[in-house]
């Protein structure tokens, strides 16, 4: 074997330093486009979260930063270096699979040593043993890939991709296959060897909480296209689209005219009632807009709460305690199904019951406006009605 | 039976709880094993002419080898001299030959063939998977009677005689069939993703193929020459189409059972059983313990 | 080995993986052109010739010469003369395949499921007779089942015989074709269930409760694709065989098409004509009843 062990190799490879930029990326596949104009910029270094529904491009985007598929238009580059067009194994760029591509026949510390082996690293078996001691798992090198337990084989894959020291690793929902407990220990680990490598993570993902907990910045796509892109505390409190708005937690929605302005406030009538966004939480100033209040931001009162300003009446649908909290439905005035979170911080016993009328007031700063998506507000309704 | 009685015990005190479980179990041993009893029935009858054949190798016989000489005790002199009968080893050097050189030529076109089928996009590939198969679903006996008139008629002016190299030409056409099956199911079940991997990994195409692609498909290859030998060195039929004078060990064994077939046949005939037998199972056994290289 | 799940399904299952970018056609072309020149010249170019062949006519007065012509006549006389030949040819080899069926079921399913390490071992158990000869094999057969063996003496002592004896009768053919050719069954059928995904069986013992209700339903549809192929590379060389009727039958009532063809191209002076008109016959019998055999209980997997 060893005598054909020359050809390919490391002979184009680029070395190419700095942030991960995407430029006007597009990529489709016949009349189908499943990644849109997509731009974007991973800072050197930072834990990226790509997070989505299933089917919106995420594992396609991965595949055209490692080269595993060209795109149709548009640029991909780090640093200066345009790596557009490029084979897979040029680019400074390591995979960690969903389904981890361990190679059967190679045993771990093969497996772990292929990458620094093609590259012609002298100390590759070093480096190989190292990574191994990185993800804990030196005392299982010279086993097979098969004699390896759906964690332990997670975790080689992420020492098969970090051993390269890329400047870039991509990782298309590793945790996906693993247990909660697991899945946890991994996140834990996985962000732990983040900050002590230091490389630029980007991290595809369905588990939203996975994506909030782990990531510096969180990209939200939908269709093809990143709907918001920001720190997770950013991306929760203040969404910029209904999409982000119900993906990322939960929202309580209503669409109406904006009627006008209160000092920095933009005030709309939905369903009859008066209520105020400040304008800088609101993506539209003028027409229609979706009014939107996180379930948690709700306060309910028995009686019409005295001077509130916004306040609506509501119908009390299910009530049901989960120990920390107390999480009701209401039914508000349009019809639509609302909910509330509150904490159970006083000990009195809660009073309210099915049926009961009751009205919810907020805190305005806590609002916020969005454009009005009636496809993703229809999505939302069937999704709260459903049960 | 001891892993039932605990149950039967209980039974009394937990009423008829436990009669459903219990009888499945049984009711699921008997099946398990009757199956793999009838399986090693099943492979003792496939040794049964095999057996024949080695004690018949002990036989001294007078004239010819048919029944059990009940003067002679039995013998090892055709053991001492497997090549006592004229003709007889030549044969199976001939045949040994012929599996070779066929089962190289037949492994090497097959297995690009089905890389091509498997892996390459190109017009007319469902006819191409036709012309594969549809020589293994033509009767061995047409495949042979078309070859001789192409050689008698067709090739004998090249001055091409029936002969080693007919036999051989026959045994890769029929063979490369084979091969094409047993590679393509092997390459259809390689993950693709295990050559991304090498390739995101800084394997080039020649390094991914043979790091990767060709070690995860060699035991298919493997396989497929197997078979290809085998078939090749049992094959009587075509064999007998396109051989002119030329002796394989299936004809010399089919030519001499008028006279009698001599005792060094089947000598020659079990060891070569016995050497596949052997052979596998050390390979097998080699590749179990083969310790995993640092 | 596993390949013989798909012997007879030419284009099977390559969608489910998406191909690779498109290849360099010449690299495609320099794959291809080795095996198929091989296949080309060796294969349809014999049995194109083969075909004309058969449409040659003699010359009247000259036996051994014929001439180029387009005549049908000897397909009339294939049929008409040996009617009961290819009548014998279909019905021994497919009483040989359903035998064969039998039989190799259970080892198929023992070698995938039961035998464990074991797996290979059987394996090649049952590859390794080839070794000892297909033809020494049949001859030992003729030993054990003549007249004065164990087999014939033992069930004539019983009067369980009817006819006193089983060679030289329909029966010893049956057996012995069925014997041949049983590796060509076992090894695709194990192919198919060893492919199989054990866990979808292990859901289907626990949807029926019975074991052969499992069997019925989700054991034997997976291994399909298999048993059809083991059939097909069981019927179609036991229809063109010659050997067993030759070792094990008789004369003049087991003679099957093949002992036919061989007698005509080898011992009858100018039977080549004819012989070639057999061979095209019977292989348009075994087509059509092969099409007819997919199309009945053929999945998607084949063809
Ligand atoms: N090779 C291909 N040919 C045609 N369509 C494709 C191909 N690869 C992906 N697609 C389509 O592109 C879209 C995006 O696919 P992609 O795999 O990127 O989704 P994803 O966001 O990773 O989804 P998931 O979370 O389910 O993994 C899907 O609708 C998919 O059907
Ligand atoms: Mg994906």
């Amino acid at each position: 074997m060893g005598l054909f062990s020359k050809s390919g190799g490391s002979g184009g490879f680029r070395e190419a330093k700095g942030d991960l930029r995407l430029q006007e990326v597009t990529k489709s596949f016949g009349d189908f486009t499943a990644v849109d104009n997509l731009t974007l910029e991973v800072p050197r270094g930072s834990f990226f979260a790509l997070l989505g529904p299933s089917g919106c491009g995420k594992t396609t985007t991965l595949r055209m930063v490692a080269g595993l598929e060209q795109p149709t238009a548009g640029r991909i580059l780090i640093g200066d270096t345009d790596l557009t067009g490029s084979r897979p194994y040029e680019r400074p760029v390591n995979t960690v699979f969903q389904s981890y591509a361990l190679f059967p026949h190679l045993t771990i510390r093969d497996n772990v040593a292929f990458g620094p082996t093609r590259r012609g690293e002298a100390n590759a078996a070093q480096l190989a043993g190292d990574a191994l001691e990185l993800v804990q798992l030196s005392h299982l090198a010279a086993r097979k890939p098969a004699q390896l337990s759906g964690g332990q084989q997670q975790r080689v894959a992420v020492a098969r991709a970090i051993v390269n020291r890329p400047e870039v690793l991509l990782l298309d929902e590793p945790l996906g296959a693993l247990d909660l407990k697991l899945r946890r220990q991994m996140q834990v680990e996985l962000k732990r060897i983040q900050s002590e490598v230091g490389l630029t993570f980007i991290h595809v993902t369905h588990d939203q909480e996975e994506a909030m907990t782990m990531a510096d910045t969180v990209a939200v796509m939908n269709h093809g296209r990143i709907e918001q892109m920001g720190a997770p505390e950013e991306l929760y409190d203040l969404p910029r689209t209904t999409f982000v708005a119900n993906f990322v937690g939960q929202s309580n929605l209503a669409s109406g005219p904006i009627t006008g302005r209160d000092g920095d406030r933009i005030v709309a009538e939905v369903n009859g009632t008066q209520v105020a966004i400040p304008s800088s939480r609101c993506a539209v100033d003028s027409g229609e807009v979706t009014f939107g209040i996180r379930p948690e931001k709700v306060r309910i009162h028995e009686q019409r709460p005295e001077g509130a300003g916004s306040d609506v009446q509501a119908t009390v649908r299910d009530v049901s305690f989960t120990g920390v909290a107390t999480q009701y439905q209401v039914e508000v005035p349009s019809g639509a199904v609302w909910n509330v979170y509150e904490q159970n911080l006083d000990v009195k016993p809660i009073s309210v019951r099915p049926g009961d009328q009751v009205w919810l007031t907020w805190d305005p700063a806590h609002a916020f406006g969005v454009p009005v998506d009636s496809d993703a507000a229809a999505e939302a309704l069937a999704a709260v009605d459903a049960p | 039976m001891s892993t039932i009685a605990p149950q039967s015990g209980s039974r009394s005190h937990g009423g008829a709880a436990y009669r459903p479980s219990t009888w499945r179990r049984v009711q699921s041993w008997i099946a398990g094993h009757v199956v793999m009893f009838s399986a090693l029935l099943v492979l003792v009858y496939l040794f049964i002419p095999v057996a024949y054949t080695f004690v018949f190798s002990f036989n001294n016989y007078r004239k010819s080898n048919i029944v059990w000489n009940p003067q002679g005790s039995p013998t090892l002199k055709h053991w001492k001299d497997p090549c006592g009968a004229p003709g007889v080893c030549d044969a199976l050097v001939t045949s040994l030959e012929i599996g070779a050189i066929a089962t190289l030529v037949a492994t090497i076109l097959g297995t690009m063939l089905a890389f091509a089928l498997v892996r390459h996009q190109f017009r007319g590939k469902a006819a191409s998977n036709l012309l594969v198969f549809i020589p293994m679903a033509t009767p061995e006996i047409v495949l042979g009677a078309s070859l001789l008139t192409l050689f008698v008629q067709g090739f004998s002016r090249f001055g091409l005689r029936l002969g080693f190299w007919t036999i051989v030409i026959a045994h890769i056409m029929f063979c490369i069939s084979f091969v094409v099956v047993t590679v393509k199911a092997r390459l259809q079940s390689l993950d693709p993703r295990l050559e991304e991997a090498a390739q995101d990994l800084y394997a080039g195409p020649g390094s991914t193929f043979w790091k990767v692609t060709f070690p995860l498909v060699l035991p298919g290859i493997v396989g497929a020459a197997l078979l290809a030998f085998s078939l090749s060195f049992d094959d009587f039929i075509i064999t007998n189409f396109v051989s002119g004078n030329e002796t394989t060990f299936p004809k010399f064994v089919y030519v001499s059972y008028l006279r009698g077939i001599p005792a060094q046949a089947n000598v020659i005939g079990f060891s070569m059983f016995v050497l596949a037998l052997l052979l596998v199972i050390a390979g097998t056994l080699v590749n179990n313990i083969r310790k995993p290289k640092v | 080995m596993s390949a013989f799940a798909h012997a007879a399904g030419g284009n099977a299952a390559v969608t489910h993986q998406d191909p690779p970018a498109r290849r360099r056609s010449w690299a495609t072309w320099l794959l291809l052109l080795p095996g198929f020149l091989w296949l080309l010249v060796f294969f349809v170019f014999p049995l194109v010739q083969l075909f004309t062949v058969s449409l040659q006519s003699k010359y009247p007065g000259y036996p051994g010469y014929y001439y180029r012509d387009v005549n049908f006549g000897n397909y009339v006389d294939a049929l008409t003369q040996f009617g009961a030949h290819f009548g014998r040819s279909l019905l021994f080899a497919g009483l040989a395949t359903l035998f064969a069926f039998l039989l190799a079921y259970p080892l198929a399913y023992a070698m995938a499921f039961k035998a464990g390490r074991w797996r290979n071992v059987m394996m090649i158990c049952i590859i390794a007779p080839f070794f000892t000869s297909f033809i020494l094999r049949t001859v030992a057969w003729r030993q054990i089942l003549a007249d004065d063996g164990p087999v014939a003496s033992t069930l004539n002592f019983l009067h369980l015989l009817p006819g006193g004896r089983i060679t030289e009768t329909w029966v010893a053919v049956v057996a012995g074709l069925t014997y041949n050719f049983l590796p060509f069954m076992v090894l695709p059928i194990y192919a198919s269930l060893e492919r199989a995904d054990h866990r979808i069986i292990e859901a289907g013992g626990d949807l029926y409760a019975n074991g052969f209700t499992t069997f019925r339903k989700v054991t034997l549809p997976m291994s399909m694709p298999g048993v059809l192929a083991g059939t097909l590379l069981t019927f179609i060389p036991a229809a063109g065989d010659y050997v067993n009727a030759d070792l094990l039958g008789s004369d003049r009532s087991t003679k099957m098409v093949g002992n036919v063809i061989e007698s005509q191209f080898f011992k009858v002076l100018g039977g080549f004509p004819l012989a070639a008109a057999l061979s095209f016959t019977l292989m348009a019998l075994i087509l059509a009843l092969v099409f007819v055999y997919i199309r009945r209980f053929g999945t998607e997997e084949l063809l």
